[in-house]
């Protein structure tokens, strides 16, 4: 009995462990930003100047090269992955090509990031700079919107996977009722599934958007790494990850670090609240689906 | 003439959304092909088993990056798999507003961007020992796989009948060894897959690896001094501007991929088969 109690007390140390490392996650990133939040307070957040030589640290370049990359490539990945969780939970709901379909979007999400970032800047950077000559505009090839094109594939696996499962969470008497009132595959998918499964892709949609805007590696290496704000979709930006993954190690200056510091403490607070919120909504989805 | 409206409607969406679905493939096959056709090119003996050259002279492996990217591997495992198990155990045997909260933490760990991770262990660990190093890429990659472990263990425990618990407790065995004798042998497929996962993810893991690990052309095995790692060597020498190290970094990435394939092979042969059928 005392062996259980002692099992027991090491299962309990082991989750208030758990909670500590999260809360000094936040405490660290806290006292690391101090300084930064002392000197320039809630100016940091508007402030458009980024400047380490004279020690002028504003965020809103990066919010912007941020924001603008996660929306455009949702709104690029949204058809993409919608249609891939039709075919695999409508169309296709077994056999060869749904398996073969699943399997190629698990390898998808496999890759690291790293080799998305590689791939576009010896694939996609080119071509975008041919595009950007026609266009007539300079061709700088990097931009915020080659990184939202990579970031869009990377996005695709996560939001159709989360689709799939939502749409599968369709009731089949919903879907048969349908079918038996003479509706064809396009009504039953337009005025049944979707309407049943929005709050659930939504949560979808939300949870690629928390990727999108933490992604660090394919973004640092296609944007273009420039701390101005951003003129128009093809100009090289920074995002919030890239500036720090690019800074980092060459801060020499405490005021510098501290700056990078706290966009991570943005970072972390802005995905604890997408995440909170998509758990929120697929919870009710969950609760929905089971009745 | 309305009925074949619809019906056209019909064929057309299905046709669009069979379309979609197989553009979304082909950046798949692309870089796939691509890093095959670049990557197989640059792979050799040397490539495994020397250490890099400086730009410009031929030759030269990433035996560093190969040894560093284990190394940390180790060290990260080290450090969340017994962890992570012990905290899934805890989650699936105690149910209070504690672990439910708890459950809420650990999806919070799995959202931070990895690139914030990189800062946490640059702060608990490279700033106090005032050197980057593989001890704080371990912890780095560590924290990254720590939710993969727990929830995996937590769903694989959550799975088994209560009957076999049941048959346990009968057999006069106590609650410490029902859980580790029983159940948790039980569970071993899920979890086992779980740390696959998990060293899946962190195997390609650059971002917090950047001020952590740092890099190293050197081969390192002391945790308190910086290592290179596959991921790293495709970052740097992709940036370079020496067509030398673009090949190296082309024969990483496809070593890279490899591992990875191999990785889900494991998860999705191997392991189902030791699954335990109730």
């Amino acid at each position: 009995m005392r062996k259980d109690r002692f099992f027991k007390m090491v299962l309990w140390v082991s989750g208030i462990l758990f909670t500590l490392i999260i809360l000094s996650i936040l405490i660290y990133l806290f006292k690391g930003s101090y300084l930064s939040i002392k000197t320039f307070g809630l100016k940091f957040l508007v402030n458009k100047i980024w400047d380490p030589v004279n020690e002028q640290f504003g965020l809103l370049p990066f919010v912007v090269g941020t924001l603008l990359t996660s929306i455009i490539s949702l709104l690029l990945a949204l058809p993409f992955s919608l249609s891939l969780a039709i075919l695999l939970g409508v169309f296709y709901k077994k056999g060869f090509l749904n398996k073969f379909l699943s399997y190629a979007t698990e390898l998808l999400a496999g890759i690291p990031s790293v080799i998305y970032g590689f791939w576009g800047l010896f694939f996609l950077v080119p071509i975008m700079r041919k595009i950007e000559i026609k266009l007539g505009i300079l061709p700088y090839g990097v931009g915020i919107l080659t990184a939202s094109l990579i970031l869009s594939i990377m996005i695709i696996p996560y939001i159709s996977l989360i689709s799939k499962e939502v749409i599968n969470m369709v009731p089949q008497d919903l879907i048969e009722a349908g079918y038996s009132l003479g509706a064809t595959n396009w009504e039953v998918i337009k005025k049944v599934i979707i309407p049943y499964s929005r709050s659930g892709i939504f949560a979808g949609v939300l949870l690629g958007f928390g990727r999108a805007f933490g992604e660090t590696m394919a973004v640092t290496m296609v944007i273009g790494n420039s701390n101005f704000l951003p003129k128009n979709i093809f100009s090289p930006s920074n995002t919030m990850a890239s500036v720090i993954a690019n800074e980092f190690t060459e801060a020499v200056k405490d005021i510098h670090l501290s700056s990078l510091i706290q966009i991570g403490l943005w970072l972390f607070l802005l995905s604890i609240f997408i995440n909170f919120i998509g758990e929120i909504v697929i919870n009710k989805m969950k609760v929905k689906g089971e009745k | 003439m309305k009925m074949n409206k619809r019906l056209f409607k019909d064929f057309l969406f299905k046709k669009i959304v069979i379309l979609f679905s197989i553009i979304t493939l082909i950046p798949l096959f692309l870089i796939l092909f691509i890093i095959v056709k670049n990557g197989v090119s640059a792979i050799n003996i040397d490539f495994f088993t020397k250490l890099p050259k400086p730009p410009g002279e031929k030759g030269g492996g990433i035996l560093n990056a190969i040894v560093g990217s284990i190394f940390l591997v180790i060290i990260a495992s080290i450090l969340a798999i017994p962890f992570g198990v012990t905290v899934g155990i805890f989650l699936s045997e105690v149910k209070n507003k504690f672990t439910e909260t708890l459950k809420v933490l650990v999806d919070v760990l799995q959202g931070v961007p990895s690139i914030v991770i990189g800062i946490v262990a640059y702060i608990w660990i490279v700033k106090p020992l005032k050197s980057f190093s593989a001890l704080s890429g371990g912890v780095a990659l560590g924290l990254m796989m720590l939710p993969i472990i727990i929830k995996s263990t937590q769903e694989a425990l959550y799975l088994i009948p209560f009957s076999l618990r049941e048959a346990s407790f009968a057999l006069g065995t106590n609650y410490t060894k029902t859980i580790l004798k029983v159940i948790l042998p039980a569970g071993l497929s899920g979890i086992a897959s779980g740390i696959l996962l998990g060293i899946m993810r962190i195997i390609g893991e650059t971002a917090p690896l950047l001020f952590t690990a740092f890099g190293n052309s050197f081969l390192n095995l002391n945790p308190a001094k910086p290592v290179d790692a596959l991921p790293l060597v495709i970052f740097n020498y992709a940036m370079s501007p020496y067509p030398e190290w673009h090949k190296i970094a082309w024969g990483a990435a496809f070593i890279l991929i490899l591992l990875i394939f191999i990785l889900n092979i494991i998860v999705r042969k191997v392991i189902k088969r030791w699954k335990v059928q109730f």
